[in-house]
């Protein structure tokens, strides 16, 4: 049963736009900050987060999407009305003059198998990775993993951030941490859907303000708070000032900076999070970030 | 010769490898920014536009005059695009994959489709490079045809050379783009994160099953895991970059590191003899 | 007349839902007598994608003539008023609340969508 408790829960996503900006590092120290979270990795296509939170996976489930042709062989004749209909370039003519379906061009569309004639194209559910729940030394982890090609990440990151609202209701925690997806398509929107408030990492360079501009973009046309932090900061600080003056003349919140510092590897290599593993200046710059987006939420 | 620049996630160097390439080259190339959803090659490879147009899909429109309320349409649609209300489809072409299936399946032929705009594609001629960039509108979620677009940009590829960039991942759009192609160049970093991506990006490149090989981007920031692994899946490394910060600096600026940083001209010419050497000999690491 | 409500369980008691697409359940109360009944809409959580315009299809299906909710996004929007059902926004905390400002006359009519689309 859901109750008015649900709705009090907070739940922060992380994103980036562009990758590489030191995301999951992030999201990883306020893992490591907080108090009674749950952590979810909805960035499926490439999920780090469990390489810093050394999960024990506890559950683990298949997961479906969509649909897939599939040509039975004995029962097609060739007579091509499949590969004909189909927009996405999915068939393949065989040498006996039979017809076979590269799976991951297949959209799942069902175009063909209603078009047969001789009904020689079955129509399956696509299995198209798994979805784990596991304890971490920070709380518990809903995490994915997509097959190569695996299709409609969104409909997984909806699925990640479900369970991880569950798992937030039943043990009473009032933080959700999402670790976001790159770019700003279909998985990104399904992880921004509904969530309190978005935190975008960036860096002061060409091409992450380029990316900054169309998150922040999208984030905006959202009904949620948008925070914006800078990693490496001092790459560029005239970039990082510019950032930072735009992002408060849009009526975002600018959260902090932190600077370059190849501690940020190291702390991954030894498979802990930036808070964990880094003393002095950057962890107190996270610690500040952190502050600054738990008041303000 | 068709190569694609891919890596397991974003921010590993990919977009910085393919323009400093392409700039290095000795002949005229075509690189095709297929990152549709953050393509940033522009921002490095700057010239003159050569032309710029809106890219469409085809969507249904009903003829109400002809529809009688069946409802087959919307039956038909695993997308559920279109909806039956008060006996009239109505068509929601955000949700549309442009599989063209109403129209084949409506009994009255009331379906016909029309274009509906998703992206911009922008050609650019910068020095001997011509770009080729597909921009998918914000709040779109098909980048597939408009990466499929992209790539038909270039019909006859006999005897040219072509770079990809490649969207980050191993989803959909990233097999799209290095599908066809004659080799995959993956960049990576050598950290926990960059070994992990890398991992899942060789699992997919070998399930399409193109020769690639790797580009140890940011070499000495880690520790050697990453040519560790290549060496023992007998994956070739075609080139390392080093970790510098002049490097990281020129990027951010824009910059293109052949140019602003001489010393690192020879690696990316070193790189194309690598590259080729995968291409012409096969002789990298197969499916 | 029915109207009804986006809420996070069964009773009147339960959390209002400012989500349409993704609400749980549907409240279907009925003016006249003061009775409903409960509509889930779980299954919208498994669409691929769509989800506004399903759960909308639910609110026709159940022979509503208004809808109140907290957010209507531009697809589900489509459907309700091409249904030529009434949508009203409301901030309430209980679906009970609801209903008693739906009666008090005291909501906002939603003319269009008041949230950006999105998908899944």
């Amino acid at each position: 049963m859901v109750d008015a408790e649900n709705l009090n829960i907070k739940e922060l996503v992380v994103l980036s736009g562009k990758g590489g900006t030191g995301k999951t590092s992030f999201s990883a120290s306020f893992a490591a900050l907080a108090d009674h979270m749950v952590l979810a990795d909805c960035d499926v296509d490439a999920a780090d987060l469990h390489l810093v939170t050394s999960p024990h996976i506890v559950q683990s489930h298949e997961f479906f999407a969509g649909k897939e042709a599939i040509v039975d062989r004995f029962r097609c004749d060739g007579c091509g009305l499949c590969a004909e209909a189909c927009r996405f370039e999915a068939f393949e003519a065989l040498d006996d003059g039979t017809y076979t379906i590269r799976p991951i061009h297949c959209e799942g569309c069902g175009v063909c198998v209603r078009l047969c004639p001789e009904q020689a194209i079955r129509f399956e559910d696509r299995n198209c990775g798994r979805w784990m729940i596991s304890d971490t030394r920070f709380g518990p982890m809903v995490h994915a993993r997509l097959h190569a090609a695996g299709e409609n990440s969104g409909k997984l990151v909806t699925l990640v951030r479900k369970e991880a609202r569950r798992l937030a209701v039943e043990q009473q925690r009032d933080l959700i941490l999402v670790d976001g997806p790159p770019g700003i398509g279909c998985p990104v929107i399904s992880s921004v859907t509904g969530a309190t408030a978005v935190l975008l990492v960036t860096e002061p360079s060409v091409s992450g303000v380029h990316d900054l501009k169309r998150v922040v973009s999208l984030a905006n046309s959202f009904d949620v708070k948008v925070f914006v932090c800078v990693n490496k900061a001092d790459i560029d600080m005239r970039m990082t000032e510019s950032i930072r003056r735009q992002v408060i003349e849009q009526g975002n919140h600018f959260v902090g900076t932190v600077p370059y510092d190849e501690q940020m590897v190291q702390a991954q290599l030894h498979a802990l999070s930036a808070i964990e593993y880094i003393k002095g200046e950057t962890r107190d710059r996270i610690e500040t970030i952190w502050e600054n987006i738990w008041t303000a939420m | 010769m068709k190569v694609a620049i891919a890596s397991g996630k974003g921010g590993t160097g990919k977009t910085f490898v393919t323009v400093n390439l392409a700039r290095s080259h000795m002949h005229p190339l075509v690189v095709l920014d297929c990152d549709v959803e953050e393509p940033n090659s522009n921002l490095f490879l700057t010239g003159e536009l050569v032309a710029r147009h809106r890219y469409s899909i085809m969507v249904p429109q009903v003829d109400e005059s002809a529809c009688t309320g069946c409802r087959i349409c919307a039956d038909v649609c695993e997308f559920n695009a279109i909806a039956v209300i008060a006996g009239k489809p109505l068509v929601f072409e955000d949700l549309c994959h442009a599989c063209g299936g109403c129209a084949v399946f409506c009994p009255q032929e009331a379906m016909t489709e029309v274009p509906h705009e998703i992206g911009t594609i922008t050609i650019r001629q910068a020095g001997t490079v011509r770009l080729v960039e597909g921009l998918l509108d914000v709040g779109k979620a098909l980048a597939v045809p408009l990466v499929r677009a992209v790539k038909n940009y270039e019909k006859s590829t006999e005897g040219k050379t072509i770079l990809l960039d490649a969207p980050p991942g191993t989803s959909c759009p990233m097999v799209w783009t290095i599908g066809d192609c004659d080799a995959v160049v993956l960049v990576a970093e050598p950290t926990a994160f960059g070994l992990h991506d890398l991992q899942l990006a060789v699992d997919t490149v070998r399930e399409v099953g193109i020769p690639f090989g790797v580009v140890i981007n940011k070499d000495g920031l880690g520790d050697a895991r990453v040519a560790d692994y290549c060496q023992e899946a007998g994956i070739p490394i075609l080139g390392k970059i080093p970790h510098d910060r002049q490097i990281a600096q020129a990027y951010a600026n824009g910059d293109m590191v052949v140019d602003s940083l001489p010393q690192y001209r020879q690696l990316f010419t070193r790189l194309w003899t690598s590259i080729e050497h995968l291409v012409f000999s096969k002789g990298g690491s197969h499916g | 007349m029915k109207v009804a409500f986006t809420a996070a369980g069964d009773t009147l008691d339960s959390a209002f839902d400012s989500r349409f697409g993704r609400a749980e359940k549907f409240i279907i109360y009925d003016m006249e007598n003061g009775t409903f009944t409960v509509i889930d809409n779980g299954q919208n959580f498994q669409a691929a994608q769509g989800a506004g315009i399903q759960s909308a299809q639910h609110v026709v299906a159940s022979g509503a003539q208004a809808l109140v909710t907290g957010h209507l996004g531009p697809k589900a929007a489509k459907v309700i008023f091409a249904a030529g059902i009434a949508a009203y926004h409301a901030d309430a905390k209980t679906v009970g609340e609801a209903v008693s400002m739906y009666k008090s006359k005291a909501l906002k009519p939603l003319r269009d969508a008041d949230v950006e689309g999105h998908w899944v």
